[in-house]
């Protein structure tokens, strides 16, 4: 396929899709499906099925979870509406106002900074086209970028925009993508791999499930696009098999794109072939460390191994590999489509383009966003997330998941940006920012998430095996008002050598929510020690002020 | 596993160890290279003659000017590098890292069969381990005597796997293999039964020669009896390997 | 040279080891087979029993002792029989701060079972999610496949009654 003949495909499709005066939108995700959406949507097309003028459509995830099922309603001519938490009772009234005045009582402000504040990329046709037909994903400029880079450029030109666009790995390590893309592309022939790490295991994260749900050929596009620069004919995308609805959408869109020639041999009637298989994980978080997961793609447990070897030198099966996670896949077409350029003129100096955050935890907008990198937390907490509700105050953000860190009031005006959420104690991470309020303990958060390491750990190195069971013992015992100032001591000589000696980043961050609240919630910890140990028993830590009595202060500072 | 490197790219290369110059080949780790000149870096996992498993962390190095610290035993030689293998961090880190072990399991000295002759032991005296911090964790571990001639001690166990390592990459039984994850993983003989049952162990005992610990003994051995021979490794793994060249 | 191994017979004449040897056929019996084939097993059984595991290793040629490690890495097998119904409750961590806690001390209190545990009449099994990616809704939980957001106490409880009821 040429690009003039993709171009009429596309004019093809958009023409056809013309002949309906209104589309309704229903948002199918993972989300909206649980409060109710496929019930909605069916009464919608059975309401809707005489109409020619009427199509209604499942989309992708449309972002606001908190007010699911979410359904809108373009009409021509008209600006489009918004409705939230919509029922079954309530599609024949949407269906009726149609073509008049939208029904009020249901409508979702689409004004509101929520949706105004974003800069979509990565979710660009998330919540507007059908992820499950690949004509709506053509409508789109879908698989734009693969014909004109497999017909028209060479592969050194397709790294040369990718390294200018400056994107890094969206996984959380931050690694730039075109550094690494050229590695893998420098390494001698023979065969070669490419692997999507969909191995979302961060608790509190689910942007690459939303990805993989409303828009997979994305994906499909971006990993392709990575072969053919990289010189590598076989693909893997490792999935987790919790996210079933993923999977589905995935396998038949791999078959669609094969139909299409997308994928395949001889793509584009070139000599590029390539093929992707999906890999199904089994439930276990370190997967998500690259060498663990070619582990389990191999078929073994799914144990890291020491690095060097890079999998760039030496990955699945020893041959040279390339892996990236969806959110960086998804990138790439755009990229390749709109130039390295005009990515790299979004974000800060050393962090491109957006980056998709789950919202979730004690704030008002939960869902999904997606902001252009160097906005504050600020801006994306209370501006675009509402806040805290009503009655709750605000304490901290988690980000990074059980890598990361939790922050404080007074960082909420640092920029997010992979490097400025490091020096605070937190980390970038995935994208999943949880919200606590005062009703969150930081020392009962650091054990909820030094459990979830522990339980976690493969078992294969000993400080981290061993080591998280400690600190969590630890924890646990300071969390029952049972530790003493010894304890803490010992807590935070563990912190430094799990994190310092563990093999693979799982140990090596698991102290990290520790370490965080250590430092911008010493008191809570403080206020907590030998709560029973104290001399005729004192008050119990609730009557307690956070200030420590003056001798456990001295021996700790 | 490391991937061996083809001849032309091997070159010499010269660096230092502990400020002491030395040389060796490119493709040669920093563990090979110091124990061929007498620098002792303590390990517990690795065995010349076995397969890199990088997971004990008690050979992590500092290499002067950076914070990182790198295992030994899977980090090739450089040139101009400056190792540092005994700073005191490392002293520090290492330590903890032995008492992690003891308190892990139920090792107990005074009772074992390889008291004396064991390198946990060995490492606690090196790491100056006087006490242990961290609490034992107490919990219960089975003993599995039901094999004719050997007897598996999980509370002396580990986890190093080069009982695992030997049997597949030496024997090419594949007896043994690590079950579940974190601390509840436990070697484990075909389907996790009795090893007297076990259909594919050839009875060779090259895993009972391979283990550090009193974990895997000759039945019929008594405290402080128990004394391991691995000088068939050398040769065994040499000729393993020169089958294939 | 390598000696080949005779085929092995299924554990017995049940059909659904037919699906099983496609899905291993499907990828040449490759010894990277081995998790896809575990997920087929446990789809279609419902568990990994000793007989299918012994089955699995000798069509795949792999060690018995590296099938079970294998096995019992990855959270998402079980080695014992499940109950009719499942319900996953999230544990991640939205759901950890709204309240996942109550869900599983309910469970305990009117089944006497933990996550991870199956209740002695094999009626209901609680299963504990990482994360199920639906942390807009939190706490959540998945009973018999439908996800279940904002969840309280007495709602989870009523639709877990529901469907052993309608079962029976």
């Amino acid at each position: 396929m040429q690009l003039e003949e993709l171009s009429e495909l596309a004019a093809e499709i958009q023409e056809s899709q013309q002949h309906c005066d209104h589309c309704v939108r229903v948002c199918m995700a993972a989300g909206c499906q649980s409060s109710g959406a496929k019930v909605v949507f069916d009464a919608l097309s059975e309401k809707t099925a005489e109409s020619e003028h009427v199509c209604v459509k499942g989309v992708g995830c449309m972002g606001l979870c908190a007010a699911g099922p979410l359904v809108e309603v373009t009409s021509r001519g008209q600006a489009p509406v918004m409705y939230q938490q919509v029922t079954e009772a309530d599609a024949q009234e949407v269906v009726d106002s149609l073509g008049g005045a939208p029904v009020e009582r249901l409508r979702c402000p689409s004004d509101m900074p929520f949706f105004t504040s974003q800069h979509k990329i990565v979710l660009e046709n998330s919540g507007v086209i059908d992820p499950e037909q690949i004509k709506e994903y053509i409508a789109a400029d879908g698989y734009r970028a693969l014909v004109h880079a497999v017909t028209e450029m060479t592969p050194a030109e397709v790294l040369r925009e990718v390294d200018v666009s400056g994107l890094r790995g969206r996984g959380g390590g931050g690694y730039p993508a075109g550094l690494k893309w050229s590695t893998v592309s420098k390494m001698p022939g023979g065969d070669k791999f490419v692997v999507c790490n969909g191995d979302e295991g961060d608790p509190g994260a689910f942007m690459d499930r939303a990805v993989l749900e409303s828009d997979p050929h994305r994906v499909i596009e971006g990993m392709v696009l990575a072969g053919y620069a990289v010189g590598a004919a076989h693909g893997f995308i490792y999935v987790r098999a919790e996210y079933p609805l993923a999977v589905e959408r995935l396998t038949k869109a791999i078959r669609d794109a094969t139909k299409q020639g997308f994928l395949g041999q001889n793509i584009c009637e070139t000599r590029f072939s390539f093929d992707i298989e999906i890999r199904l994980g089994a439930g276990a978080f370190v997967c998500g460390e690259e060498t663990a997961l070619m582990a389990s793609i191999e078929g073994r447990r799914g144990q890291p191994r020491p690095r060097p070897p890079y999998p760039a030198q030496s990955g699945l099966w020893g041959y040279s590999t390339l892996i990236n996670n969806v959110e960086t896949f998804a990138n790439i077409p755009p990229i390749i489509r709109r130039g390295g350029a005009w990515f790299a003129s979004i974000g800060t100096e050393k962090s491109k383009g957006t980056k998709v955050f789950a919202l979730a935890g004690r704030i008002r907008n939960t869902g999904l966003i997606e902001v252009p990198m160097g906005i504050t937390l600020r801006d994306i907490v209370f501006t675009i997330g509402g806040g805290v509700p009503e009655g709750s105050q605000f304490k901290a953000v988690q980000t990074g998941g059980p890598s990361g860190g939790c922050l404080p009031e007074e960082f909420l005006d640092l920029p997010v940006d992979y490097d400025t959420l490091r020096q605070a104690g937190s980390i970038m991470g995935s994208g999943g920012m949880i919200v606590m309020d005062q009703t969150s303990s930081m020392v009962d958060v650091a054990r909820y998430f030094m459990e979830f390491c522990m339980d976690e750990s493969c078992g294969k190195c000993v400080p981290c095996r061993a080591g998280t069971h400690q600190m969590h013992a630890l924890l646990d015992k300071i969390a029952q008002g049972h530790g003493s100032v010894k304890d803490l001591a010992l807590l935070e000589e563990l912190c430094e050598v799990v994190r310092a000696m563990s093999l693979c980043g799982l140990g090596q961050t698991a102290p990290n929510p520790v370490l965080s609240t250590l430092q911008h919630f010493r008191m809570e910890y403080v206020a907590k020690l030998q709560e029973h140990a104290l001399p005729d028993g004192g008050p119990p830590a609730s009557e307690r002020s956070a200030t420590p009595p003056a001798e456990s202060q001295e021996t700790t500072s | 596993m490391m991937k061996p490197a083809t001849p032309s790219q091997v070159r010499v290369v010269t660096f230092k160890i502990n400020d002491r110059d030395v040389s060796a080949r490119s493709d040669e780790t920093i563990l090979q290279v110091a124990r061929e000149n007498g620098i002792r870096i303590p390990s517990l996992c690795y065995v010349e003659g076995l397969s890199v498993w990088g997971a004990c962390r008690l050979c992590l190095i500092e290499l002067n000017g950076d914070s990182r610290l790198l295992a030994a035993c899977s980090t090739r030689v450089e040139e101009g590098m400056e190792v540092l293998t005994d700073t005191d961090r490392l002293r520090r880190y290492r330590r903890m890292i032995v008492e992690l072990l003891f308190a892990e399991r139920n090792h107990v000295c005074a009772v074992c069969v390889s008291n004396g002759r064991c390198e946990l032991q060995n490492l606690a005296q090196e790491c100056g381990v006087d006490h242990v911090r961290v609490p034992y964790r107490t919990a219960v571990y089975h003993v599995d005597a039901s094999h004719d001639w050997f007897r598996l001690d999980h509370n002396r166990c580990v986890l190093c796997t080069r009982c695992v390592r030997a049997c597949d990459e030496i024997e090419g039984a594949h007896t043994w293999d690590t079950m579940g994850r974190g601390i509840n993983c436990q070697v484990i003989t075909d389907l996790a039964k009795p090893w007297g049952e076990s259909k594919s162990c050839t009875g060779c005992g090259k895993c009972v020669q391979m283990c550090p610990t009193g974990a895997l003994v000759r039945h019929g051995t008594s405290v402080g009896e128990m004394e391991k021979d691995r000088g068939f490794l050398p040769y065994l793994s040499r000729m393993r390997e020169a089958e294939w060249e | 040279m390598t000696l080949q191994l005779a085929k092995p017979a299924p554990p017995d004449d049940d059909k659904r080891w037919k699906m099983v040897e496609v899905t291993m056929r499907r990828s040449g019996y490759a010894s990277h087979a081995l998790i896809e084939t575990l997920h087929r097993v446990q789809g279609l059984f419902g568990y990994l029993d000793e007989p299918a595991m012994n089955f699995v290793a000798e069509s795949l040629g792999l060690p018995l002792s590296k099938v079970y490690g294998v096995a019992t890495f990855y959270h998402l097998f079980s080695l014992k029989p499940q109950g009719k119904h499942t319900c996953v409750i999230c544990t991640g961590t939205a759901c950890y701060i709204k309240g996942a806690r109550e869900l599983v001390d309910g469970l305990r209190q009117k089944y006497g079972i933990e996550l991870g545990q199956t209740t002695p009449d094999l009626e209901l099994s609680a299963v504990g999610a990482r994360c199920i990616g639906a942390c807009g809704l939190a706490p959540a939980a998945v009973v018999d496949g439908e996800v279940l957001g904002n969840l309280t106490v007495d709602q989870l409880l009523a639709r877990i009654e529901k469907v052993i009821h309608d079962a029976t």
